[in-house]
């Protein structure tokens, strides 16, 4: 028979090895923030190749629904998605390394699944707005699915990515509300928020 | 009252084992490489321990290659999940007694 402090530490192993093997733990803060500073960035180029001079935080008068400018946008949003997976990819591998884990794992595996549901519905979504002429809530909608993706992923990695995906969420509602803002609205989600939870991140669990 | 660690469960009292039974309740379906990595233990300890708790039928493999190479995923049983939630139960009545 084992000493009871041996089953104690049977609890205490199930809890753990419960936690652990669900959740993706390699999941780069500074990824976040840089995710977010190239969404800002992507912000300043839309906002000076379309709106300029008109100031940001103007309500828009005029509606932008050029095929060019339309086009533009897109070029922009891929760009900056394409940096901001790049990235995540490269510091959260980096991350595991440093740990000795491995970055594909169940839990990572099931973490991308899990996003890429909403992910792609919301895409194909905003594709077909966009190609039957519904610009307005465009980038709202870029919102609201991007929070239902990072909700629907939280189970398998830090709880502070189901927070972000309640605020990108409820960004998004309220971007929805005030059409005309919706630049403003996607640098805020895409931006500020991710360099916010991305610095939150990075201080509690990349240090 | 009876004895609670007469409930225990001979075959879930090695951690190793308790273990792999966590980590397959909780998930549906892991694999053998992801297994050894989070344990943090040998392939041929994980396997004895594996083929273990499958001769138990406690979990369930299955067998298929990505891109050509094998890869081995373990589910939990129905049988498993019980005799885990009766060992944890078990493990709990133990604890609790001697305080």
């Amino acid at each position: 028979m084992k000493e009871i402090q041996e089953y104690e530490k049977d609890i205490a192993s199930i809890r753990n090895m419960m936690e652990r093997s669900a959740k993706f733990i390699s999941l780069s803060g500074l990824s976040g923030v840089l995710a977010g500073l190239y969404a800002l960035a992507g912000a300043a180029v839309a906002y000076f190749s379309l709106h300029y001079p008109v100031s940001p935080i103007n309500y828009r008068t005029y509606s932008l629904q050029s095929p060019e400018a339309m086009l533009k946008l897109i070029l922009i949003a891929t760009a900056v998605m394409v940096a901001s997976i790049g990235t995540g990819l490269w510091l959260s591998n980096k991350k595991a390394q440093k740990h000795g884990l491995q970055l594909w794992t169940t839990a990572s595996k099931n973490l991308v699944i899990n996003m890429a549901i909403p992910l792609v519905s919301g895409g194909i979504f905003i594709l077909i707005m966009l190609y039957t002429g519904h610009f307005g809530l465009a980038a709202p909608a870029c919102l609201v699915f991007y929070g239902l993706a990072l909700i629907q992923g939280s189970a398998n990695t830090f709880d502070e990515i189901r927070y972000l995906g309640f605020s990108e969420i409820i960004l998004g509602l309220i971007s929805a509300s005030v059409p005309g803002y919706g630049l403003i609205f996607w640098a805020i989600g895409f931006g500020v928020l991710h360099i916010i939870y991305g610095v939150i991140m990075y201080n509690k669990y990349d240090k | 009252m009876k004895n609670p660690f007469d409930n225990l469960d001979k075959v879930l009292e090695h951690r190793v084992r308790l273990q792999i039974m966590s980590v397959l309740v909780t998930n549906d379906g892991y694999e053998f490489s992801s297994l050894k990595e989070i344990l943090g233990v040998t392939d041929g300890n994980l396997a004895s321990h594996i083929k273990a708790l499958e001769r138990e039928k406690y979990i369930s493999v299955s067998k298929s290659f990505v891109d050509r190479k094998p890869n081995t995923k373990y589910k939990i049983t129905e049988r498993g999940r019980n005799a885990f939630k009766k060992h944890l139960d078990a493990l709990e009545a133990v604890v609790k007694q001697q305080k």
